[in-house]
């Protein structure tokens, strides 16, 4: 039970080693042990999407992760993205566009938009809708989320990855009903 | 008072975005302190029965476990908590008829377990993971009981009881009466008779509920952090129920991740946790988990109505007799709340001469059951807009025309409904033009002849395309009171604090708003503290769509007597009458010259006590008032929704084309954050008319323990919404205001429901209760039923 792992995991940009639990949860890792609280967690079992982090570069849910599944990865979280200012544009849309309440999801929400617009410059409208449905808001009826996602895809926003050969992912594979 | 600019009325940015976009923000499972212990529950596998044993020896061994509890083991020292937080007020109770006899609840299982998911023991240990790993060594035996599953089985007199002391399971009975109904029904021309069930479902904020409690006892203090919308009640509870003074108890809302209701009342976990920090000296935590949230957290609606109406041959109403039946679960904390505001709202924006209502109110061994956005509303407003349809039907008229005939108009205004409101006052509607709303939101779907020809149109294609209707109104800021306290900082910023908790209504932005007006500042000179005790003594915190009305003026009331004072303290300095002066861009001014002014700062300087201050003798230290608005009763805000529904033949599922509301919450204070409010409330609307639904088995064992089985709408599921604000301002408060945070939720189920009939009308479908099935749907299109029970 009580036997730990050693993980090296590159968590916004600073690489490190960690002495985790087998069945630490990535979430639990990532906010106690790191203290990066500004990834949250509302169900546990994978639904909600507040816990959306970038692994590898691509959207995930860390509560459903376990800590040592990162050896090796590099993780993006709210905190490392604010900083680095990539998502800057994106939450100055989010401000202006009304698209947050209680702000609960909202690092998730800004997470999956970025996920989003890198992988596919000019989404639909039903893109837009479907791939922002990997996370729940029950704050905002998603309008003023839709909206500033909306723009950022009209401004080009979010750079896309500069290691893209082709898109990761795609929208549908990750809506929550899909 | 002249100020450069007025920051009420204006879309201005929040304060609070910030940190919430950067992951700065701070919620309660965000914080850790030195030396926390962790806590986890066990809870009840069974709905009903009688505790026999339970052995806590193994779990008391296990690593990292520092304490266990039972409910047996804490009986000596901590009480229940009340079940009825928020007492009715005496002039309710002298104006309706009642019968009250609410159980409190226990704060661990005593004796017998009440619901699947009751907390039986707890756990505080070194770490979360090391609770839970004890939680599963702990050994319950239960004899199960027949359990009360339902409405039905509660009204059996052959059942067993969810609460051996009393007498039944009816535990309230509330009547309220205008006119004769009985006398009216029995000589009205027409008259219809229906059953109505709105589902049990619930609000599901995305942060679930948690509490931290530190005890320092070298002070004898606890400081609570606890998700909660009423800071003010959670202490009070605590203060109570560990014997402290409530001047040592500060609980602090961090910032809530949502809270619809389900956080508006004080939870034995706030209690049992304050507890253990004192008994174990250590801070202690508790984050709850969604399964525990959907386990243990209040649901809310479930309730049947009996209801029958008559009306004349041109549909006018000319009496309503509603029966209802509410099932509270087990334990109903916020007492009557509810089925009260079910019973004032039934009649809607609709003059009608007779009314009858009686709630029953029983309980059940199921999750208890508390107010959620628009609290009893939502229940009534699905009768009577369902009504409307049907007496519509009956006579072959449009249900458009039917509401605009029973519709108070504006001529009306103010139009004195005749039965009392919550807080025992008369129901009086304060304005507004109830016909026009409802004709604007059939225009913003293109205007009712259209509609009709469109709906022709598709019948004829074998198309089903309905419109629906929703319209209500809503008592809001409610009393009994919120205060504010207004104080000059020495920075010269303007310090507000109110006891309203903001739980992302924007709380910190509105109030800024406010006070910036008052004081000629811009909202980025006033600071506001909401959610905490510590800063304000006396409050209510934010329920009830309550808090932009009352805790406004509270703001308005203490910047006004507060004013006074430094317009007095700066003439004294100035050598002026303080008539003289005016503030202006945070300064205080001779008005014309305003170079002769001084800064707030200086002004709080010269007030201060002790040497080298600046006022005269006569005038007390200190730039600090606090005030207490207590509304005289409630502000009606009112509304009409309207929907354009399509049915998809293949699936039976209703898809929305377009959703409109048309909504008067009188004077806006910041239009895009009344925007957010009224389309979130719209979402959960829709979620409850269509998705969400808290599902049983015949054993009261829940079947929708998460949210793969609890659907709650994502951006997919949400058609547009247009909204149309109309703005009569309420005559009840000097900035006019009407409380908005409930409205948007309250009729979305209805219109859902009243847009499904009217495009099923050739297969003659009809709704009675929620939520829209699709099933149904189906069922009625291949003409297997004509109508849905």
């Amino acid at each position: 039970m009580s036997k730990q792992h050693t993980i090296t995991v590159e968590i916004n940009g600073v690489s490190g080693q960690y002495q985790v639990e087998a069945r630490r949860l990535l979430s639990d890792f990532i906010r106690e042990d790191l203290g990066l609280t500004g990834t949250h967690v509302g169900c546990e079992h994978g639904i909600c999407g507040a816990c959306t982090i970038l692994f590898n570069g691509e959207a995930a849910r860390s509560c459903i992760m376990f800590a040592v599944q990162a050896d090796g990865a590099r993780i993006q979280t709210i905190e490392g993205l604010s900083q680095s200012g990539e998502i800057g544009r994106l939450q100055a849309l989010f401000a202006e566009k009304h698209a947050l309440q209680c702000g609960f999801c909202t690092p998730a929400m800004l997470i999956t938009a970025y996920d989003l617009l890198r992988a596919h410059a000019s989404p639909s409208d039903a893109e837009i809708r479907e791939g922002m449905s990997a996370a729940l808001c029950r704050c905002t009826g998603y309008d003023g989320i839709i909206k500033a996602v909306t723009q950022a895809a009209k401004e080009n926003a979010v750079a896309a990855p500069a290691d893209a050969g082709q898109p990761h992912g795609s929208c549908s594979g990750k809506g929550r009903r899909a | 008072m002249k100020s450069a600019e007025r920051y009420v009325g204006r879309s201005v940015p929040r304060k609070e975005d910030e940190r919430l976009l950067s992951g700065a923000g701070m919620f309660v499972a965000d914080i850790v302190l030195p030396r926390m212990l962790h806590v986890a529950f066990v809870r009840s596998p069974v709905a009903h029965g009688r505790i026999k044993s339970i052995d806590t020896a193994q779990a008391r061994r296990a690593p990292g476990v520092v304490e266990v509890l039972t409910g047996e083991d804490i009986r000596p020292f901590l009480k229940p908590v009340p079940g009825m937080q928020n007492r009715p007020p005496k002039r309710w109770r002298e104006a309706v008829e009642h019968d009250i006899n609410i159980p409190d609840q226990p704060i661990l299982a005593t004796g017998k377990v009440r619901y699947a998911g009751e907390a039986l023991a707890v756990i505080a240990a070194e770490t979360r993971y090391l609770a839970e790993d004890a939680a599963e060594l702990i050994d319950v035996d239960i004899e199960p009981l027949q359990p009360v599953a339902g409405i039905d089985e509660a009204l059996a007199t052959t059942s067993s009881r969810v609460h051996d002391e009393l007498k039944s399971n009816v535990v309230a009975k509330l009547t309220v009466r205008k006119g004769d109904a009985e006398a009216a029904l029995a000589s009205a021309p027409r008259k219809i008779r229906h059953v109505f069930y709105n589902h049990r479902y619930l609000a599901m904020p995305i942060e679930c509920r948690g509490v931290v409690a530190q005890y320092e006892k070298h002070v004898d203090s606890m400081t609570v952090w606890s998700s909660t919308q009423v800071v003010h009640w959670v202490r009070r509870e605590i203060a109570a129920r560990l014997g402290l003074p409530e001047a040592r108890v500060r609980c602090i809302a961090p910032d809530v991740g949502g809270g619809f209701g389900v956080k508006g009342h004080v939870y034995p976990e706030d209690v049992l946790i304050s507890f253990l920090a004192r008994r174990l000296g250590r801070p202690v935590k508790w984050t709850e988990d969604r399964y525990e949230h959907l386990l243990n957290s209040t649901h809310a609606r479930d309730d049947r109505h009996d209801v029958e109406v008559g009306f004349d041959a041109d549909g006018r109403i000319t009496a309503i007799r509603d029966r209802f039946v509410k099932d509270s679960g087990a334990y109903t904390p916020v007492g009557v709340g509810a089925p009260s505001n079910t019973i004032a709202h039934m009649l809607g924006p609709y003059h009608v001469p007779n009314y009858e209502a009686t709630a029953t109110i029983v309980v059940t061994n199921k999750t208890p059951n508390a107010p959620y956005r628009g609290s009893g509303r939502p229940e009534g407003v699905f009768v009577t807009e369902r009504l409307m349809d049907l007496v519509a039907r009956e006579l072959g008229l449009d249900p458009v025309e039917v509401r605009l005939r029973n519709m108070v108009p504006p001529e009306k205004m103010p139009y004195s409904v005749g039965i009392p409101y919550r807080d025992g006052v008369p129901v009086v509607y304060d304005g507004g033009d109830y016909p026009g709303a409802l004709r604007k939101a059939v225009d913003a779907l293109g205007g009712l002849a259209q509609i009709r020809e469109r709906q022709r149109e598709a019948w004829k294609q074998g198309r089903y395309l309905g419109l629906g209707v929703g319209c209500y109104v809503e008592g809001t800021g409610a009393g009994p009171f919120e205060g504010a306290t207004v104080r000059i900082d020495p920075s010269g910023t303007v310090f507000v604090a109110t006891g309203a908790c903001a739980q992302g209504q924007g709380h910190q932005t509105v109030f800024a708003q406010v006070a910036a007006d008052e004081w000629g500042v811009t909202p980025d000179n006033v600071s506001v503290s909401i959610s905490d005790t510590g800063t304000i003594a006396l409050g209510y915190g934010t329920i009830a769509s309550r808090s932009a009305v009352n805790s406004s003026s509270a703001i308005r009331m203490a910047s006004a007597t507060l004013r006074r004072k430094v317009l007095a303290l700066a003439g004294h300095i100035l050598e002026c009458s303080a008539e003289d002066l005016e503030l202006r861009d945070g300064r205080v001014a001779v008005k014309g010259v305003p170079k002769l002014s001084l800064s707030l700062a200086e002004i709080a300087q010269a007030a201060r006590p002790g040497w080298d201050g600046g006022r005269p003798s006569d005038m007390s230290a200190g730039l600090e008032v606090t005030e207490y608005f207590e509304p005289p009763t409630v502000t009606w805000a009112y509304a009409s929704h309207a929907a354009l529904v399509e049915i998809d033949v293949a699936t039976g599922a209703p898809r929305i084309l377009k959703y409109v509301v048309v909504h008067d919450a009188g004077v806006l204070i910041n239009p895009r954050l009344a925007d957010g409010q009224i389309i979130g409330g719209v979402c959960q609307g829709i979620g409850g008319g269509l998705l969400e639904e808290v599902v049983y088995d015949e054993n009261a064992q829940l079947l929708t323990g998460s949210l793969m089985d609890y659907l709650i709408p994502s951006a997919s599921e949400m058609p547009p919404v247009e909204l149309v604000h109309l703005e009569t301002p309420s005559p009840l408060n000097e900035l006019g205001v009407k409380g908005l945070g409930e409205g948007g939720a309250i009729a979305p189920p209805v219109v859902i429901a009243n847009a499904v009939c009217d495009a099923l009308r050739p297969v003659g479908f009809e709704v009675f209760s929620t939520p829209v099935h699709r099933s149904k749907i189906i069922r009625a299109l291949n003409g297997r039923s004509g109508s849905a029970s």
